[in-house]
């Protein structure tokens, strides 16, 4: 079986500042992967990079397909779902209008206006506030947002960058809560960038470890919550 | 200064003080509206070259400094030299009253508004209130200015044309010595340092605000004296040499000739005066197709300017290598 | 009383243009945060390739219709060959590129179609005149507000149009979801063109076709963006409408019709000195 997602070998840079110095992982379908590693090690660039955001080399393949060096848009049609960090929310526009442009690739209307229906029954909040200006939802709301526009999309795989940042403890345990019936039930494979460690190994079924822009460690989640360094490095105990 | 930098100054201005004896009559007439306009794009270039405030509005300023020449001479009956510190001093006065409240706008509102000033300004200068004084839409015709007598007591003969070209280029180089030291001391690192790094500079202490609406009363009464002495020059102002495609002339003048830069206000000014007449023989409309192809142009291919071109072959041809422009877009 | 109710009257009429022409402004300001100051110049020359079309025998309506889409199709040129490689410059260059498509535009036309003032028909009968209002006054409001209706529905109801204001907002997050938002500012400019050409056919009647004909339209739909807030597409119209009223009450009250655009400049500093952000835009506030 052909991975779903494959780097190998992947390099990233801002301008002069090298941010990735090869990174080489793969996900099978219907997978959760977990990306760990401390800040600036390269985790939000190696998203960005898969999603064309940042200058790259390597081969990034998708469903056995090359897309590397393709343009986002193009990228997000192949059914890649990025929840980006910050969540790029369209703040003037109302809820409903962002759930829109989540699916604004897709052309069967009956499943769009299903999928709708599906995500306001993962958040009831997002319904109640389907049409009020997105900026005025609260952090978590926008959150919730960010990750149903990209289920929206009816993607393959979701990259989602930090979900739990700013979020109460609460709302995060029903959020990842949502995430796992999500990959169940819809089959949505998932590349997953948290600073909680914890709570994104009780999700992932695999997980990479990243440092200094290079993948260092990968393995199952439960082996990973028994290895002494990264207990040691990331989940603090 | 670097010594060949003096020596080439030198040599260029016995060279244009020979120039009247060489060419006719109607040349040196055209030459002294090159002066008229470098000294014109020396101003605008303070401003929106080393300030980095967008002014699309300058013909304005041209227009109020050759107005008030104009209307001394024909009115008050003021000798023509004594204008030429009056409009300054009148487009100084403009320019920092338009400055002050253009202190609170940014890059592209603050082209609306000039623009808009640049617009309107033909209207005003036609309208019936001033009509007294400004001659309506006919204008005002003014008398060309003789040598002095002195001169002739001397045995230096010179006919009128060749006089306000000497007369303009002494005045030229009396506004470019002001001009270099401003720019290359204190006031113009202050400048440079407010269109570069805004915030930066005024957390340094610079007074942005002085600074700018400075630059703008200065750069203001730069292109008011050019005003003044191209109305004397061309002996006639009307409402409709002064329209907003004077601005866009000036706007053109300091792209090709090299944004901040001095030397690129000549360059500008030979090219702005004499450009059109090459191309006008083609058609009325075609040195506007020029003027705008040439804008578009530099601003993709030679974002430096002409200035900048020369800076980087003298540099090339001196050390053998490409030299980087230093003074790249605001 | 009915002088200045014919003033109304008829500044509501002039209104609407500038309101089109405002609107245009909006949409590419909305998009990439720049004011176009080639706007007029391109309802110009749209305006003449329908006289021309109307001299070649072509009905008024048909003349119309093709001409629209011929600005839309030169919008999106010039946004895909002139304005894509300044994207990211500074404003001045920015600015300078637009200054020399004016230049070039105004020439082009001159050149073409010579610098003789030239009249230009109104399609309206005179069946449609009022006591108060012309039968082109009428029209052309009626038009105008056929077109913002247009626009309204396009961008509130279409995905296509969706998809164009979410562009304008965040490019980043547009991308992410498959928005080709290349395409979208191209789109911008061809509908801000369209929409501009029916302003410069509005008017041609009124000023006459020259090429010089916009500048004082696009300085009146300057005030009436600012006034309504740069970024408000509604506060551009209603903008439009009461710069379109002042202009002529004070034209014909106060200070005499040669100085009218003169408000203008007025409207535009003192709103950008007063209130920057106009009645209806957003409050910009820039990070430093």
């Amino acid at each position: 079986m052909t991975a779903l997602l494959e780097l190998s070998g992947v390099q990233a840079a801002y301008g002069a500042t090298r941010a990735l110095h090869g990174i080489d992982f793969a996900m099978e379908e219907n997978s959760i992967t977990a990306l760990l590693g401390a800040n600036g090690a390269g985790k939000t660039t190696t998203l960005r990079a898969i999603c064309g955001m940042v200058r790259t080399e390597g081969a990034i393949r998708f469903a056995g397909q090359p897309i590397h060096g393709r343009r986002t848009e193009h990228i997000a049609r192949l059914g890649i779902a990025h929840v980006p960090d910050g969540r790029g929310t369209f703040l003037h526009l109302t809820t409903e209008e962002n759930l829109r442009l989540g699916a604004y690739v897709r052309k069967d209307r009956a499943a769009v206006a299903r999928d709708l229906e599906r995500v306001y029954g993962y958040f009831p909040r997002l319904k109640e506030r389907s049409h009020q200006q997105a900026g005025t939802l609260s952090g978590g709301e926008q959150q919730m947002l960010a990750v149903s526009r990209a289920l929206m999309l009816a993607p393959k795989l979701m990259l989602l960058d930090e979900p739990s940042f700013g979020l109460a403890p609460l709302v995060v345990k029903e959020l990842f809560g949502i995430l796992r019936a999500i990959n169940a039930e819809q089959h949505v494979s998932m590349l997953l960038v948290e600073q909680n460690a914890a709570m994104a190994l009780d999700l992932a079924d695999r997980a990479c470890v990243i440092e200094t822009g290079r993948v260092v460690l990968t393995g199952s989640a439960d082996e990973m919550k028994k290895d002494d360094a990264v207990r040691r490095a990331y989940l603090g105990y | 200064m670097s010594k060949k930098v003096v020596t080439v100054t030198i040599l260029l201005i016995a060279a244009a003080c020979v120039l009247p004896f060489v060419v006719s009559n109607y040349r040196t007439f055209q030459l002294t509206l090159v002066l008229v306009y470098a000294i014109a794009l020396l101003g605008l270039n303070i401003l929106t070259g080393y300030n980095g405030q967008i002014s699309l509005g300058h013909g304005a300023f041209y227009a109020i400094g050759a107005y008030t020449a104009a209307m001394l001479m024909d009115q008050a009956g003021m000798p023509y030299w004594a204008t030429i510190p009056i409009a300054g001093a009148v487009c100084l006065l403009a320019g920092f009253l338009f400055g002050l409240p253009a202190l609170r706008l940014e890059g592209l509102y603050l082209a609306l508004a000039t623009f808009a000033l640049a617009v309107s300004m033909p209207p005003i200068l036609k309208s019936h209130l001033l009509e007294r004084w400004s001659g309506g839409v006919q204008g005002i015709v003014i008398v060309k200015p003789d040598p002095p007598a002195f001169l002739a007591d001397v045995g230096i003969k010179l006919n009128p044309d060749q006089w306000l070209y000497y007369f303009a280029l002494a005045i030229a180089l009396v506004l470019f010595v002001i001009g270099w030291n401003l720019i290359y001391g204190r006031i113009g690192r202050a400048l440079i340092a407010i269109r570069d790094h805004h915030t930066a500079a005024e957390a340094m202490g610079i007074n942005t605000a002085l600074y700018k609406s400075l630059a703008f009363g200065v750069s203001a009464m730069y292109t008011g004296i050019a005003g003044a002495l191209g109305a004397i020059a061309v002996q006639f102002v009307a409402p409709d040499s002064f329209t907003v495609f004077l601005s866009i002339t000036l706007l053109v003048g300091i792209v090709v000739g090299g944004l901040a830069s001095l030397s690129g206000a000549i360059y500008g000014a030979l090219f702005i005066q004499f450009v059109p007449n090459i191309a006008d023989e083609l058609s009325k409309a075609a040195p506007w197709a020029v003027f705008g192809i040439f804008l578009i142009g530099f601003v993709y291919l030679m974002p430096t300017g002409v200035a900048g071109a020369m800076r980087a072959l003298l540099g090339r041809l001196g050390r053998g290598k490409l030299s980087p422009p230093k003074e790249a877009l605001p | 009383m009915e002088a200045v109710l014919f003033q109304v009257l008829a500044g509501l009429a002039t209104g609407g243009i500038y309101a089109s022409l405002a609107l245009a402004l909006v949409m590419i300001y909305q998009a990439t945060h720049l004011v176009n100051f080639a706007q007029g110049e391109m309802a110009m020359f749209a305006t003449y390739i329908a006289w021309s079309l109307l001299n070649a025998g072509v009905p008024y309506w048909a003349a119309f219709l093709l001409t629209v889409a011929f600005a839309f199709v030169f919008g999106v040129l010039i946004e895909r060959i002139v304005i894509r490689p300044v994207e990211n410059a500074p404003v001045l260059a920015v600015v300078v590129v637009f200054i020399g498509l004016l230049v070039i535009l105004n020439s082009v036309a001159g050149w073409i179609f010579s610098y003789t003032i030239k009249s230009f028909p109104s399609p309206f009968p005179a069946a449609l005149g009022i006591r108060y209002m012309s039968p082109h006054q009428v029209g052309a409001l009626a038009v105008t507000l056929v077109v913002l209706a247009l626009l309204y529905v396009f961008f509130r109801f279409t995905p296509l149009g969706l998809a164009m204001r979410a562009a304008a907002q965040n490019p980043v997050s547009s991308r992410l979801v498959g928005i080709r938002v290349g395409w979208m500012l191209a789109l911008g400019w061809g509908l801000a063109a369209a929409v501009g050409a029916v302003a410069g056919m509005m008017v041609a009647p009124i000023v006459y076709l020259d090429p010089n004909m916009m500048s004082g339209i696009l300085l009146y739909a300057f005030a009436a963006a600012l006034l309504g807030g740069i970024d408000s597409p509604g506060g551009a119209v209603l903008g439009g409408l009461v710069v379109g009223v002042l202009e002529n009450l004070l034209g014909a009250f106060v200070i005499g019709n040669e100085l009218k655009l003169v408000v203008a400049l007025v409207l535009i500093t003192g709103v950008l000195l007063v209130r920057p952000s106009g009645f209806f835009g957003s409050v910009q506030v820039s990070r430093v």
